[in-house]
């Protein structure tokens, strides 16, 4: 059980970071979880392919809260394509069960989420609206 | 209460003495899956061993046999809801493709643009989007029963909604998200006063009461295997005879015709020309062993059970201040959905299943359920003849548990 609902995790997700609503975004996107309905908003404000600043807001469950807490603190003042990157790598840490690359201590955390399928999607949820803001507002 | 009866009956499900993350499997998800006991498993597994042929086909030792232990099953299951006749009795694969058949072949040919299909708002998602298919594609109107913040509808709607293009009344006996127990009684008597013909959706009720379907007088009722602690992939069609006679097969196939040229098609005798391709063999003739089980049971003993269940939990749940129930219906039964204050469904659900109990998290296949109580998820208890106070008992252990690891 603590694999997964670790003190780190449960922090995040009932004290979340950067959970606001943004009024002067460059980059917005509304993401649904269509298992459980949550939904999440994610805010950015990119200049010259760098992510200057990172929020978020709406309702979900401590993994999804957390995980969307944890990410504005990994992402902020990276570039776009490191952003993406890092995506593919939390994916390969939860989904496939990759190895874990230590650099990422922040994310690290979510990786027992792997040990829990149906709770996978509650982890991605705010990287796939994160992943639609920047593809869907180019 | 009887606990050597009830000890005697889970000893029969070889599923209930599994362990779950070091802890013993408490299943309360009856609403979505009932598990199986021995004795159909084993049926299921000596149709593959001694019998495994198609049925209607072969004249050959194995198909007879496979075609006599399957038309017993549709026997079984018309002596089981009182039909008239088993040509009233169609195996589909769930209660879901039973009530498509009756949008498609009784529904469709007879709807005109601007016609009606009445449904209400407390209904599973699989007795809305078949409708909501057919209205679009026809042009039709679908109209809501509209649902009270009690969790009853709103009979004094009821027959205001009703009007001469009605063309069918679909409406589920208990709602499988919040366990209402619908006045069907009311449904159908006031629906036949206009002519309507009533479809019920008895998924969820046909192990919470006797059904006898002449005694309710309904013109459909659909009923999963699954939820009858049978195996999956079986369900059956009740319709009165004198309807199904009338209605044209939209699904096509072997078995449900006499004969075929490219010219003309003859259809096969009720309740052959529903049940097209080779169906779901093995689990048919399984469910045939279901119903022995459940006329093995003193099942009016079992109601009163699992009743006396729904009322303990019920109360205890209602007494535990961080806990909301949802809806307070007049008639209710087997099934819970409550919120915990500050804990996300799916948060508790892992944490119950990290302790061997599998409860039910999210909409339950009901959005609209959930949104007219502004929700978007919730915990789901749904109760088998086979559970306990005592689990019951660690259930609400879990609640307490959950404020602690996630304050």
């Amino acid at each position: 059980m603590l694999d997964l609902y670790k003190d780190i995790i449960i922090d995040h997700g009932n004290n979340p970071r950067n959970k606001y609503i943004m009024k002067d975004y460059t980059h917005t996107f509304n993401g649904h979880n269509y298992l459980c309905g949550d939904s999440l908003i994610i805010y950015l404000k990119i200049y010259e392919n760098n992510i200057k600043s990172i929020s978020f807001s709406g309702a979900g469950c401590v993994i999804s809260v957390a995980s969307a807490s944890l990410m504005t603190i990994v992402l902020k003042n990276k570039s776009i394509d490191s952003s993406i990157n890092i995506f593919e790598y939390f994916k390969s840490i939860i989904v496939s069960g990759a190895d874990i690359n230590e650099k990422f201590s922040n994310l690290n955390v979510l990786a027992g989420v792997r040990k829990f399928p149906s709770r996978v999607k509650c982890a991605t949820l705010i990287w796939n609206t994160f992943y639609g803001a920047v593809n869907v507002n180019k | 209460m009887n606990n050597k009866y009830i000890l005697n009956l889970r000893n029969k499900f070889p599923i209930l003495n599994k362990i779950i993350n070091d802890y013993p499997l408490i299943y309360l998800d009856n609403a979505a899956i009932t598990q199986v006991p021995n004795q159909v498993i084993i049926a299921l597994s000596n149709y593959y061993k001694d019998m495994n042929a198609n049925v209607h086909r072969g004249v050959y030792s194995l198909s007879e046999i496979s075609t006599k232990y399957y038309e017993d099953t549709r026997h079984k299951i018309k002596t089981y809801i009182n039909a008239n006749s088993s040509d009233e009795c169609i195996f589909v694969k769930n209660t879901t493709e039973g009530i498509n058949l009756v949008a498609n072949s009784y529904v469709k040919p007879i709807l005109k643009k601007g016609d009606e299909i009445l449904i209400s708002q407390i209904e599973h998602h699989s007795n809305i989007v078949p409708w909501f298919l057919l209205a679009r594609e026809m042009g039709a109107v679908l109209k809501v029963i509209p649902l009270l913040e009690t969790g009853d509808l709103d009979y004094s709607k009821f027959e205001t909604l009703l009007s001469s293009k009605t063309k069918i009344v679909a409406i589920t006996h208990i709602s499988n998200s919040i366990g209402t127990v619908n006045d069907i009684k009311y449904i159908i008597d006031i629906s036949h006063k206009y002519n309507i013909p009533v479809l019920i959706d008895g998924a969820q009720s046909i192990l919470h009461t006797k059904i006898d379907v002449q005694k309710m007088n309904c013109d459909f009722l659909t009923i999963s295997s699954h939820k009858m602690y049978g195996p999956s992939g079986v369900g059956v069609l009740y319709g009165k005879k004198s309807l199904l006679d009338k209605m044209i097969p939209y699904q096509g196939g072997g078995d449900m015709i006499k004969h075929v040229n490219f010219n003309n098609i003859i259809w096969n005798d009720l309740p052959y020309k529903f049940e097209a391709g080779t169906p779901s063999i093995g689990n048919i003739i399984a469910f045939g062993e279901t119903i022995n089980f459940l006329n093995s049971l003193d099942l009016n003993f079992l109601y009163k059970y699992k009743l006396e269940l729904y009322n303990y939990i019920h109360e205890k749940l209602l007494d535990l201040s961080t806990v909301k129930v949802i809806g307070n219906p007049k008639v209710r039964t087997s099934i819970i959905s409550f919120v915990i204050k500050d804990i996300h469904a799916h948060d508790f659900g892992t944490l119950a299943n990290y302790y061997g109990i599998s409860v039910r998290t999210g909409h339950h296949c009901s959005i609209p359920v959930m949104e007219y109580y502004n929700l978007v998820s919730t915990v789901r208890i749904s109760l088998g003849f086979y559970n306990t106070m005592e689990e019951l008992d660690k259930l609400v252990d879990i609640i307490f548990k959950s404020k602690k690891i996630f304050k």
